[in-house]
C-alpha cells in the first residue's frame, strides 16, 4: 500500500480560512449563475420586502405627528387610521415577501447543493484508486456531507442576509437624510465608531479563536486516542498518569476558550453602548432641533427607529463575514476535490477485449507509488492460460501491487503488460477489468438484498443463473434458510450474516461473473475452522480453468503453483516454482523454513 | 440537567453576584427609552436647553453603566463556565477510564469519544450563554413589561396580548418542523452510507464497471436529501416572518390605541415613542429566548448523555474471598461467561463454557481456535475486564475479584489484538509511564526483535510515533507492543494474536528470546497459526467457547480432530 496522507482528525470550532478566496468565489459564482433568473427574482423580492419594511417607521412618524398636532380631544383619527392602515399593509406585505424569499432561496440552494453533491460523487467515480489509498474515508465523507452542508447554510441564509443588510443600511440612511440631514451628523460620530470597534475587535479576537480551536482540537485528539486505548491503559494500570496528563490539556483547552470568551465579552455590550449612545445623541439633538422648529416629534420617532435598523446589520457584519469565510474554506475543500486528477480516459480506438483466454505477460515492468520512489524494477513474467500464480511475502511487502497493476488501478511507469498479446493500456478499462473476477479478503457487500449483491457483477443475470452461482459457492442452502431467502436485506455492516458467509457471497458473485482471470486473496481470518474449509473448497472450484493470481497463505497453494512471486519491501525479489526457489536458498527458502524451525 | 446543575453549585455565590451585575446592566439599557419619553413629554415643554443637555448626560451615563456592568457580568459568567467544565471533563474522563468491560460495550467507544468532545463542548457554551443571554433576555422581557406598565398600562396590554400569539406560532411551527429535521438527518445518514460504501468498495466497483449503477443509486438518495431539506427549511423559514409580522402588527395597533389615549388625555406622544423602542427590544428578547430554547434542548440531550456515563455505578467491587493454598500460578475453575447474560428470551450460547485449566509458574499456554471462539474473552476474564458468570479465576490461589485492580494488573505484560500505540516517542510507548530506564527499554526491544528497525531510524528510541502508530508497518507496531509487554519483566505475559504480522523468521526468533529470557514468566499466547504455539507447555483448542482439546502439541495431534484439521489446513503440504 502506498503511504497515506492526512493528519490526525481534529474537531472543534472554526472551519479555517480559505487560501484563494477570489478563485473559490468565482467558481461558486458559476454554480449560482446557472440559476441566475431565480437569483434575480430573489434579489427583487428581497428589495421589495425590505423597502416595505422601511416604510413602516416613516408612516409611524407621520401618525405620531398627527396625534401630536391634534392633542387632547382633537386627534385627527381618519389620518391616524390612514397611516396605520398603510403600516399594517406594508408590514404584512413585507412579512409575506420575506417568507416567499426564504422559500425561493431554499429551493435555489437545494438545486445548487444537489448539483454540487452530484458533481462530487461523479468525481469520486472518476478518481483513480490511488486517491482512495492516499485519503482517509472520513476525510472524503466530510467533503460531501459536512463541507457541502456548510456551503448550503451559507448560501441559504447568509446571501439573503447580505442582500437585505445592504438594502436596509442604504435605505435607512436615505430615510434619515430625508428626515433630517443635520441629525445624520450625529450618526457620523457613531457609525465610524462602530466600524472601527468591530474591526479592532476582530483583529484582537482572531488569534484568540485560532488558539482556542487548536487547544480544543488537541484535547479532542488526546481524548480520542486515550479512550480508544483505554483497555491498554487499564491493563498497565496507567489511569492516573493518563488522567493527570489529561488535566493539563483539559485546563489549557478551557483556558483558551475562557480567554477568547473573556475578550469577546466586550463585544456585545460595546455594540449596545454605541447604539445607546446614538439614541442619547439623537434624543438630545432631536429635542434641541424640535425646539428650534427644525423637526417634528414624529421625525424623531422615525429617526430613532431608522438608526436602530441602520446599526443592526453593521453589528452583524463581523458574524456574517466569519460565516462566509468558513463557507468559502469549505467550498475550497470541495473544489480541491473536484480538481483532483482523474483516472485518464481510454486511449482513442481502445480495443474492447472479448473471448479472453487469460494469457498475461509482464515485460520489464517498472513501477512506484510515489513519482520518485521506484519499488518494482524491470520485472518480467508470463502467466499461461489456466495457470496458478502465487504471490507470497511477509505482511506489508506489497502483495497487492501486482494486482493493482494488472487491473490498471495504477499505471506502470515503464515496460509493458499484455493480455492475450494486447497491451493493456490500449484496451478499454471496463473491458480489461471485466476480464477479472476478484475475491478479496475485505468482502464488500452493499446495502441491498442478497440477490442484488450476487447479481451485482453481471447486469441482466437471470434468477436461475444467480441461484446456480450461489449453489456453486455452496451458499444456496444457507440463503434458503433465511426468512426472506434471496430477498433478505444485508444491513449496513452486514451484521446479520457471518464474515465467512459474506466471503462465500463474494465467491458466488465471482462465479456469476465467469471471468477468465481470477484474483484471489486466500486470507480468511475471522472465520471458524469449518467455514474456512468450506471457503477453501469453493475457492478451489472457482479457480478451475482460470488464470489465477493468488495472494497465498496456504502452503498447498504455494507448492502447487505454476509460478511463485516472492515479494519483499514492495519489489518482486524472486520468482520460480517451489522446488526452484527452495534450491536457490534465498528469501523464499528462509520464509518457508522459519515456519517449521 | 441534574448533574450539570450539581457541578454549578460551588459557584452559586459567583453566579448570584454575576446575576445581580447583569440585572443592573440590563435595567440601565431599559432606562434609556424611558429617559427619551421623559425628555419629549416633560423636558421639551420647559423649553430649557440646559435641562435637555442634563438629561442627555443622564442617558450617556446609563449607556456607559450598561456597558461596564454587562461586560463584567459576561466575564464572570465565562469564568464560572471554565471552572465548571474543567471539573466536568475531568470527572467524565476518569469515569470513562474506570468503566468495566460490560459498561464499555454498552456505550461503545465512538459514543464515549463524542460525549467527551462534542457533548462537553455543548455544555460549556451553554453554561456561558445561559448566564449571558439567558439572563438578559428574560430581564428585558419582564423589565420591559414592568417599565412600560408603569408608563402606560393599556398600551402594555397590547404588547402582552401578542406574546401568547407568538408563543403559539413558535410552538406550531416547531412542532411541524422539528420532526422534519429528524427525518432529514436519517436521509443524510443514508446518503453518507452510500458514499461510504462507494469509497470502501472502490476496487470492486471499478472492477465490475458499476459506475453508472452507483451514480443512479447516489442520485436517488441525493434528491431525497434535497427534497426533505427543502420541505423542512420551508416550514422553519416561516418563524421569523411570523414573529416580525405579529410584533409590527401590534406596534401599529399600539399607535392607533395610543391615538385614542392621547385624544382622551390619558397619555402623551413621548410615551408612544418610547414604546416603539421597547417593542423592538422586547421583540429581540423574544427571539433570543426562542434561540436559547433551541440551544437548551440540544444541550439537555448532551447533558443527559454525560450524566448517563457519570451515574453509571461501579460494577466490579473488590470482594472478600479467602485465599487458598495452591501450587498453581494461574487457575481457571469451571468458568462460564456470556457478554449478554440477561438475554434469557433468546438462547444465546455462552462465550465461554466450563473452562478449566491450571498453569504453574513459568509454564506457557497456547490457545488456538478461530476468531469468535472465546480466546480473547478468556484473557478479558483473567485480567478482570469482565467478571465471570460462573466459576473462579485465581492467581496464586487468590480470586481475581479479591485484588485491588491496579495490584492485579501490575502483574501482567500484555499485547491485545489490535493493540494501540500512542502519539509519543518510541521510548515512552515502551516505557508507558512506568519509570523504566534506557537499558531496560532497549533490552525489551531486543527481545521483541524490534531493536534492528528502531536503531535504523534517525532518532532511534526518540522517534515519534503517530497516533495509532500509523507511521509504522504492522510488523513494526507489533514488535513495539511486544517490547512494551516485556519491558517490566512481568509475572504473567499475554500475547493475544499479536505476532500475526511478523514473518515466520522473526516470529521464531521472538519465541526463542522468550524461552531464554523469560523462563520464570507464566505466559499465555493466543494465535491462529499453529507454528506460533505448538511449542507451549500446554495447548488449548477452543471452538465456540468450548474447550475441545487440551494437552501438548503431540497429544492433541493424536487425540483432537479439530486440531489436526487446523494443522492440516495450515500445513497441508506436509501431509
Amino acid at each position: 500500500m502506498p503511504p497515506r496522507a492526512g493528519g490526525p482528525k481534529t474537531f472543534g470550532a472554526g472551519g479555517g480560512k480559505p487560501k484563494d478566496a477570489k478563485y473559490t468565489l468565482l467558481r461558486l459564482g458559476r454554480y449560482l449563475l446557472d440559476y441566475k433568473w431565480l437569483l434575480i427574482a430573489a434579489i427583487l423580492i428581497s428589495m421589495t420586502s425590505n423597502v416595505l419594511a422601511l416604510i413602516g417607521p416613516m408612516l409611524s412618524g407621520y401618525a405620531i405627528d398627527v396625534i401630536e398636532k391634534g392633542g387632547v380631544g382633537s386627534v385627527d383619527f381618519p389620518s391616524v387610521f390612514f397611516y396605520a392602515g398603510w403600516m399594517i399593509l406594508s408590514y404584512i406585505g413585507s412579512a409575506l415577501l420575506s417568507y416567499g424569499l426564504s422559500v425561493l432561496m431554499m429551493y435555489t440552494t437545494q438545486k445548487i447543493v444537489g448539483r454540487m453533491r452530484k458533481d462530487v460523487f461523479e468525481k469520486l467515480m472518476k478518481l483513480p484508486v490511488g486517491y482512495y489509498d492516499r485519503h482517509l474515508t472520513g476525510d472524503i465523507l466530510s467533503r460531501i456531507s459536512y463541507d457541502i452542508d456548510t456551503v448550503n447554510v451559507s448560501l441559504s441564509t447568509d446571501l439573503v442576509q447580505i442582500f437585505s443588510s445592504v438594502i436596509t443600511v442604504v435605505g435607512s440612511f436615505v430615510m434619515m437624510v430625508v428626515i433630517s440631514p443635520y441629525l445624520v451628523i450625529v450618526m457620523l460620530i457613531t457609525i465610524p465608531l462602530s466600524i472601527l470597534y468591530t474591526k479592532h475587535n476582530a483583529r484582537k479576537l482572531r488569534p484568540l479563536y485560532v488558539t482556542r480551536s487548536e487547544k480544543l482540537g488537541a484535547m479532542n485528539s488526546y481524548v480520542e486516542e486515550m479512550i480508544t486505548g483505554q483497555k491498554t491503559i487499564r491493563a498497565y494500570a496507567q489511569e492516573k498518569v493518563i488522567s493527570d496528563k489529561f488535566d493539563t490539556i483539559n485546563l489549557a483547552g478551557a483556558d483558551a476558550y475562557f480567554t477568547a470568551e473573556y475578550n469577546a465579552a466586550y463585544m456585545g455590550p460595546t455594540v449596545n453602548f454605541i447604539n445607546n449612545l446614538s439614541l442619547a445623541l439623537v434624543t438630545v439633538f432631536g429635542a434641541v432641533f424640535y425646539l428650534l422648529n427644525m423637526l417634528s416629534l414624529g421625525n424623531i420617532a422615525s429617526f430613532v427607529q431608522y438608526s436602530r435598523k441602520f446599526s443592526g446589520p453593521i453589528n452583524e457584519a463581523a458574524n456574517i463575514i466569519g460565516e462566509l469565510q468558513s463557507a468559502c474554506a469549505a467550498a475550497e475543500r470541495v473544489f480541491r476535490l473536484l480538481d483532483e486528477e482523474e483516472e485518464p480516459g481510454d486511449v482513442q480506438n481502445a480495443i474492447e477485449p472479448h473471448d479472453v483466454q487469460g494469457d498475461v505477460v509482464l515485460d520489464k515492468v517498472a513501477f512506484g507509488y510515489l513519482p520518485d520512489v521506484q519499488i518494482i524494477h524491470s520485472f518480467s513474467m508470463h502467466a499461461h492460460p489456466g495457470s496458478i500464480i502465487a504471490i507470497v511475502g511477509p505482511t506489508g511487502a506489497g502483495k497487492t501491487t501486482i494486482i493493482n497493476l494488472l487491473m490498471r488501478f495504477y499505471d506502470i511507469d515503464g515496460g509493458s503488460i499484455r493480455l492475450d498479446g494486447d497491451e493493456i493500456s490500449l484496451l478499454t478499462r471496463s473491458g480489461l477489468r471485466k476480464s477479472f473476477a476478484m475475491v478479496l479478503q475485505d468482502t464488500w457487500l452493499f446495502d441491498g438484498t442478497i440477490y442484488d449483491n450476487i447479481a451485482y457483477g453481471r447486469e441482466g443475470a437471470t434468477r436461475e443463473e444467480v441461484i446456480a452461482a450461489a449453489k456453486a459457492a455452496r451458499i444456496h442452502s444457507f440463503i434458503q434458510r433465511l426468512p426472506n431467502g434471496y430477498d433478505t436485506m444485508i444491513n449496513g455492516d452486514g451484521v446479520n450474516i457471518s464474515k465467512g458467509q459474506k466471503q462465500l457471497l463474494t465467491i458466488a458473485r465471482a462465479f456469476l461473473l465467469d471471468a477468465k482471470i481470477l484474483i484471489l486473496d486466500e486470507a480468511t481470518s475471522n472465520v471458524d475452522t469449518r467455514t474456512e474449509i468450506q471457503i477453501q473448497s469453493a475457492m478451489q472450484r472457482l479457480m478451475k480453468g482460470k488464470t489465477c493470481f493468488v495472494i497465498a497463505h496456504r502452503l498447498s497453494t504455494v507448492r502447487n503453483a505454476d509460478l511463485i512471486l516472492v515479494m519483499r519491501d514492495g519489489n518482486v525479489v524472486e520468482q520460480g516454482t517451489h522446488n526452484e526457489l527452495i534450491k536457490q536458498k534465498g528469501f523464499y527458502y528462509q520464509l518457508y523454513n522459519s515456519q517449521f524451525e | 440537567m441534574k448533574t450539570i446543575t450539581g457541578y454549578l453549585k460551588p459557584y452559586t455565590g459567583r453566579m448570584i453576584l454575576g446575576f445581580i451585575v447583569k440585572v443592573l446592566g440590563t435595567f440601565m439599557d431599559l432606562g434609556l427609552p424611558w429617559v427619551l419619553a421623559y425628555i419629549i413629554d416633560e423636558v421639551i415643554p420647559q423649553n430649557s436647553y440646559r435641562l435637555i443637555a442634563l438629561w442627555g448626560v443622564v442617558m450617556l451615563l446609563l449607556a456607559v453603566g450598561a456597558r461596564v456592568f454587562n461586560v463584567k457580568a459576561n466575564q464572570m459568567a465565562s469564568k464560572v463556565g471554565r471552572d465548571a467544565i474543567v471539573t466536568i471533563r475531568h470527572d467524565l474522563f476518569v469515569r470513562i477510564q474506570n468503566l468495566s468491560g460490560r459498561q464499555l460495550d454498552y456505550f461503545g467507544i465512538p459514543s464515549l469519544i463524542s460525549r467527551m468532545s462534542t457533548d462537553t463542548y455543548n455544555i460549556h457554551s451553554t453554561i456561558g450563554r445561559l448566564q449571558r443571554l439567558g439572563v438578559r433576555a428574560p430581564i428585558i422581557l419582564i423589565g420591559g413589561i414592568i417599565i412600560t406598565f408603569t408608563m402606560e398600562p393599556v398600551l402594555t396590554l397590547i404588547l402582552l396580548a401578542c406574546l401568547p400569539i407568538i408563543g403559539c406560532g413558535i410552538w406550531l411551527i416547531s412542532r411541524k418542523g422539528l420532526p422534519m429535521y429528524q427525518a432529514l438527518q436519517k436521509k443524510i445518514d443514508a446518503m453518507v452510507r452510500v458514499v461510504r460504501e462507494n469509497i470502501t468498495g472502490v476496487r470492486v466497483i471499478k472492477a465490475l464497471s458499476k459506475n453508472d449503477y452507483e451514480r443512479r443509486r447516489f442520485q436517488t438518495v441525493n434528491q431525497e436529501v434535497c427534497g426533505q431539506e427543502f420541505r423542512a427549511g420551508r416550514t422553519m423559514g416561516a418563524m421569523n416572518p411570523m414573529m416580525n409580522m405579529v410584533l409590527n402588527g401590534a406596534l401599529t395597533v399600539m399607535i392607533v390605541i395610543g391615538a385614542y389615549r392621547v385624544n382622551a388625555g390619558h397619555t402623551e406622544v413621548g410615551t408612544i415613542m418610547a414604546f416603539l423602542s421597547y417593542f423592538t427590544m422586547i421583540l429581540n428578547a423574544v427571539m433570543s429566548i426562542n434561540r436559547i430554547f433551541i440551544d437548551l434542548s440540544k444541550s439537555t440531550a448532551s447533558a443527559s448523555r454525560i450524566r448517563e456515563v457519570l451515574n453509571t455505578p461501579f460494577d466490579q467491587p473488590v470482594r472478600e474471598i479467602p485465599r487458598e493454598d495452591s501450587p498453581y500460578h494461574i487457575e481457571f475453575r469451571d468458568v462460564s461467561f456470556s457478554y449478554n447474560p440477561h438475554d434469557e428470551a433468546e438462547e444465546v450460547p455462552d462465550c465461554l463454557s466450563h473452562i478449566s485449566f491450571a498453569l504453574k509458574k513459568g509454564e506457557s499456554l497456547g490457545i488456538i481456535g478461530s476468531t469468535g471462539c472465546g480466546k480473547t474473552t478468556l484473557i478479558n476474564l483473567l485480567m478482570r475486564f469482565y467478571d465471570v458468570d460462573q466459576g473462579d479465576v485465581l492467581i496464586e490461589g487468590r480470586n481475581v475479584q479479591n485484588f485491588q485492580m491496579a495490584d492485579l494488573r501490575k502483574r501482567f505484560g500484555v499485547v491485545f489484538q489490535n493493540d494501540v500505540l500512542f502519539a509519543d516517542t518510541i521510548f515512552e510507548n515502551i516505557n508507558f509511564g512506568r519509570g523504566l530506564n534506557r537499558e531496560e527499554v532497549r533490552a525489551a526491544a531486543e527481545y521483541a526483535q524490534a531493536l534492528p528497525f528502531i536503531e535504523k531510524l534517525s532518532s532511534g528510541f526518540d522517534s515519534e510515533v503517530a497516533a495509532m502508530g500509523t507511521n509504522f508497518s504492522g510488523g513494526q507496531k507489533q514488535r513495539m507492543l511486544i517490547s512494551r509487554a516485556l519491558a517490566a519483566h512481568p509475572e504473567i505475559l499475554i500475547l493475544d494474536d499479536s505476532s500475526s504480522a511478523l514473518d515466520y523468521k522473526t516470529d521464531a526468533s521472538l519465541r526463542k528470546a522468550l524461552r531464554e529470557h523469560f523462563a520464570s514468566t507464566t505466559s499465555i499466547i493466543v494465535a491462529q497459526r499453529i507454528s506460533s504455539i505448538y511449542q507451549c507447555d500446554h495447548v488449548m483448542v477452543l471452538e465456540n467457547g468450548q474447550c475441545v482439546g487440551y494437552g501438548t502439541h503431540e497429544e492433541l495431534m493424536r487425540d483432537c480432530e479439530i486440531y489436526r484439521e487446523i494443522h492440516e489446513s495450515q500445513m497441508r503440504a506436509e501431509a
